[in-house]
């Protein structure tokens, strides 16, 4: 089988898109009328929605809540359906627990857990449809709902993912892209300041290439910045039209 | 189900509104609300639908893939059905909360589909004994606003019927071994007939009367309900009581009539919707979740 060209020698990738393209990103927010925040985004054909319960007492032992902050509890779950090969169990493996770990770091270093001592607010993202960039799609939504929800974050968090195919940095890889095995990364930062709230990287990658992959996916995520400030901007138009102002 | 807190007040209001046949959203004992479907929602599945009932929200997902046909039943393929109560609903259903309410739903699709005739399954058929299609039917319930079993059942209709199950031709050779040869072109499939498809209609007996579609807060104020299946010419497939009290002999069969008379105009507007949305065909604006 010829392996697969991430990178034709016109600078187009198996997709259409140029090595530093995004795919189309469409955003919106307050999808559902019961959750106290909610999102959803797609980003070319990968579809996140997520969900914000809080903040509310803490359920389950006393024990739990933290007298100075916030209990940030998440859950990663992916639709049966949403993998091309169809997935058994929606959540409960490690890569789902992996993943809620990832996102609960990510968030705690963007919400400002201080200002809600004694309680929880609960993340729950669920991929509806799975092509690649998984994690950054729920990063993007998920930073959504929260503000959907009305809790109070430093920054946006934006996140894009990177790659490499031979000497071109890749910028939001598609699900081949990153079932071919080259190096890729994921990157979640706030963008107001360039600060990284989470850096994670798989293969093996040259240092001389690092700084071209991390600037790819930084600006990958500038991108997205811009997609979800207007997103919450139409919201905020949305939400005082129907308030009657 | 995800809870609602009630005050005894609260319950008495609604409880005698629906007396007069009112309900507190203005609608009448026998109305659904408003109810959005859309199929093909999801490009990777080979059908999906979209319910939007109210507050209740349902996105099915059908894939085929191949496999052995069972033992008892060597000329048919069959159904699979997984329903995920997922933590959006409500934290409730967080890890393995929802678990419970998932199975109770998927056993009831099981028995429903259980009856004969409700879906073609020899026509999933590919090779007797050895090769069948195998239809999973995974139920994803995103948010919980009372009456799941009536719009999961529509969802599932109408993703069956959005199903596009590629063609295949056995190919023989001379040793006799059996090779199956997907047909290269990726719009020639096999569609299923959902005409016999039952839905689902639950009656909840508030008082002495019997509502439709209830909210999350009349099925806090009901103490029995009667979940009946339906299919579209008015033949009642299955029948279950579900819930703390009990029902006399002629509730059952008061609810039993406007189940039927219900369900078939349920299955009317149901195939109305998914008719237009076929003759649209590649120029339909698919909306999803961003409408």
């Amino acid at each position: 089988m010829a392996a697969l060209e991430l990178l034709s020698d016109e600078g187009y990738r198996a997709d259409g898109r140029r090595a530093t393209e995004l795919r189309k990103v469409r955003a919106r927010m307050g999808v559902f009328a019961q959750a106290d925040g909610s999102a959803y985004i797609e980003q070319g054909n990968t579809k996140a929605l997520a969900v914000v319960y809080g903040p509310h007492e803490t359920r389950g032992p006393r024990s739990k809540a933290l007298s100075e902050r916030a209990v940030l509890n998440c859950q990663y779950s992916m639709a049966t359906f949403s993998t091309a090969e169809r997935k058994r169990r929606p959540h409960g493996d490690r890569k789902s627990a992996e993943m809620a770990l990832h996102l609960k770091q990510t968030f705690e270093a963007a919400v400002l857990t201080e200002l809600y001592p004694r309680s929880q607010i609960d993340l729950y993202v669920q991929i509806l449809q799975a092509d690649g960039s998984n994690y950054c799609a729920c990063v993007n939504a998920a930073t959504l709902a929260i503000i959907d929800a009305g809790i109070a974050l430093r920054d946006f968090v934006c996140a894009g993912s990177a790659g490499l195919a031979e000497d071109a940095a890749l910028a939001d890889l598609s699900y081949i892209e990153e079932a071919a095995g080259g190096p890729q990364a994921a990157l979640a930062m706030l963008p107001g300041s360039g600060a990284m709230a989470l850096v994670q990287m798989d293969a093996r990658l040259h240092h001389e290439r690092l700084e071209a992959v991390m600037d790819a996916a930084a600006a990958a995520c500038r991108a997205v910045h811009a997609v979800l400030e207007e997103a919450v901007r139409e919201r905020a138009r949305e939400v005082t039209a129907l308030l009657g102002e | 189900m995800a809870s609602v807190v009630l005050s005894e007040a609260e319950k008495l209001y609604i409880i005698h509104g629906v007396q007069e046949d009112l309900r507190v959203d203005g609608r009448g004992c026998e109305d659904y609300r408003c109810a959005e479907v859309e199929t093909d929602v999801v490009s990777n599945t080979s059908g999906s639908a979209r319910v939007k009932l109210g507050h209740t929200d349902i996105l099915v997902g059908v894939k085929a893939e191949m496999g052995t046909p069972k033992l008892e039943k060597p000329d048919e393929g069959y159904l699979e059905f997984f329903v995920d109560c997922s933590a959006n609903a409500t934290p409730e259903f967080e890890g393995r909360g929802g678990e419970e309410l998932g199975t109770e739903i998927a056993s009831t699709l099981y028995r429903i589909f259980s009856s004969e005739g409700s879906v073609d399954l020899k026509s999933l058929c590919i090779n007797p004994r050895e090769h069948c299609w195998v239809l999973y039917v995974d139920v994803l319930l995103l948010e919980c606003g009372g009456n799941l079993f009536d719009a999961i059942s529509i969802a599932v209709k109408a993703a069956l019927f959005n199903t596009r199950i590629p063609k295949v031709r056995v190919l023989e050779d001379e040793e006799g071994s059996k090779e199956i040869e997907l047909s290269d072109d990726p719009y020639d499939c096999i569609r299923l007939n959902v005409d016999d498809v039952p839905c689902i209609v639950t009656l909840n007996k508030i008082g002495y009367r019997h509502v439709v579609d209830a909210t999350l807060q009349e099925e806090a104020c009901c103490l029995a309900s009667l979940l009946i299946a339906i299919t579209s010419k008015g033949a009642l497939t299955c029948m279950k009581k579900i819930g703390k009290g009990s029902l006399d002999p002629e509730s059952i069969f008061e609810m039993m009539e406007t189940g039927k008379k219900v369900g078939k105009s349920l299955h009317a507007s149901l195939q109305k919707v998914l008719d237009e949305e076929e003759s649209l065909g590649t120029t339909r604006q698919k909306v999803g979740f961003l409408g």
